[in-house]
């Protein structure tokens, strides 16, 4: 078997354990997507009752919500293993780190997918948009931003996740990190909706495939030094 | 006593600057006098680019050769590179004010980009803050630190994108002022401005080093004080419960 997909295997494996138990304990999913969804309407409460400037605003209120529930969704997935010395374990496996990393990360993007997958409708409910228009590009945009999300939030996690005051440093240290990935996810959105006027669309999810690339080689090459700790 | 001379003549040098930038300079026609303000922005911003260039530098450093004193250099670069930066932000947004008649101009990518990396640098020292072990804390701080500085061009380039696929800049553009078709006078003041800003800060950044050693003995010769004492305690009764004793105590 060669080296990679050995890796491979490995990562799959790590990310098949985090979601075998959220499925079995469901410690953060339902929170979680309950907060998204208190915070879309919390939005509309601040720029409402006017709907067509509820419209106009959603597609940077819908990654907003996205970004604030992704930070407690990559929070608990490192947060789970410090239970037991899970991840002393963890490091202690005779693997590549690059693998550990890739299968948090991999778990990382199947919470964000299943976060933007439910959040997407809401806000079409919520402020009045037709997805079904754009249903494509909404999706690339939601997998493009999904993956760079992970990619950094599981290092910052990582980072985070053995120190004091964690809930507000993961916050504190990864939101700047991800405002070009914020940007482009927002603008990508809006033009994916708009029906893309200005062939803008494209620049942007290259943007935004380029940024996941250098996240996720950055958060590989780095993540090994933190289980050293 | 070459590093407080250091410090003196960059004093000296600020004062010279400052009263040729002040006096001798005459006022930009269509800036007035708050165009003065360019002179220390512009070293400043330079500076605190300059710093986080060393933070990074020290970070990859450190995890290369694994020596603590690299991690000095860091934490030196981003300390000083936060004051250079914020002094940066607020003089433009005092530049800002009359110039453009906002302090706040988002089509600026210079300003939205510097306001990030103002606060990622910040982060970075809360980090610092919040880790109590010398080792973890070096590490930890040289991978935050050399994420932060992949980040920084991807956000200057995304920014420039979102202000460019938008509208064009209408407003006035700072590097101008470096332009060739400014006056002689302004681009001496700037520069001079510039080496005695320089100076300053490498005075700075040697006593932020030399003072970040200094903090470590301490914290050593704390943790080293704490073993002898539990060691003390341990030794009349010597044998196995010695090593939870000496647990107990450094933990």
């Amino acid at each position: 078997m060669s080296e990679l997909a050995r890796n491979a295997g490995i990562a799959l494996a790590i990310a098949r354990k985090d979601a075998l138990a959220e499925l079995r304990g469901k410690h953060a999913t339902t929170s979680t997507l309950f907060f998204a969804a208190i915070v879309l309407l919390l939005f509309g409460f601040a720029l409402g009752p006017d709907s067509r400037k509820l419209t106009e605003a959603a597609p940077g209120l819908l990654w907003l919500a996205i970004v604030f529930a992704g930070l407690l969704a990559v929070g608990r997935l490192h947060l789970v293993e410090t239970d037991d010395g899970a991840l002393e374990q963890l490091a202690l496996y005779p693997v590549d780190r690059r693998a550990i990393y890739a299968g948090k990360a991999l778990s990382g993007l199947a919470a964000m997918l299943v976060l933007g997958g439910v959040l997407l409708p809401v806000v079409a409910i919520l402020y009045g948009i037709d997805l079904a228009a754009a249903w494509l590009p909404l999706i690339v945009t939601l997998l493009l931003g999904a993956i760079g999300f992970a990619a950094v939030g599981t290092f910052y996690a990582g980072v985070t996740v053995r120190m004091r005051a964690r809930e507000v440093m993961l916050p504190l240290l990864m939101l700047p990190v991800i405002a070009p990935l914020l940007l482009a996810a927002v603008k990508a959105t809006t033009a994916a909706l708009g029906g893309d006027p200005f062939g803008e669309l494209t620049s942007w999810l290259q943007l935004l495939a380029g940024y996941d690339i250098v996240m996720l080689i950055a958060g590989a090459a780095t993540y090994g030094f933190l289980l050293e700790e | 006593m070459k590093t407080r001379l250091t410090g003196i003549v960059g004093l000296l040098a600020v004062v010279a600057a400052a009263i040729f930038g002040l006096f001798v300079v005459p006022a930009d026609l269509n800036q007035g006098d708050a165009q003065r303000i360019m002179y220390v922005h512009v070293a400043s911003a330079w500076l605190g680019y300059l710093s986080f260039g060393v933070t990074a530098l020290a970070g990859i450093l450190y995890l290369w050769k694994r020596d603590l004193r690299f991690d000095a250099m860091a934490l030196a670069g981003a300390e000083v590179g936060v004051m250079f930066t914020a002094f940066a932000i607020w003089g433009g947004m005092m530049w800002g004010k009359p110039v453009w008649g906002t302090f706040w101009q988002w089509e600026d990518p210079r300003l939205t980009t510097t306001a990030l990396l103002l606060a990622l640098y910040v982060g970075y020292l809360l980090l610092r803050h919040l880790t109590d072990d010398p080792t973890r804390r070096a590490t930890r701080a040289a991978i935050v630190g050399i994420v932060a500085a992949i980040d920084i061009p991807i956000v200057h380039f995304s920014v420039i994108w979102w202000r460019g696929l938008h509208q064009t800049a209408t407003f006035g553009d700072p590097s101008k002022l470096l332009h060739p078709s400014a006056p002689p006078l302004f681009i001496i003041a700037l520069m001079s401005m510039l080496a005695a800003f320089t100076i300053v800060w490498v005075y700075l950044m040697i006593r932020r080093y030399q003072l970040a050693r200094i903090e470590w003995q301490i914290e050593e010769h704390g943790r080293l004080g704490r073993i002898n004492a539990a060691r003390r305690v341990v030794q009349p009764r010597p044998g196995a419960s010695a090593e939870v004793r000496v647990e107990e105590v450094t933990s």
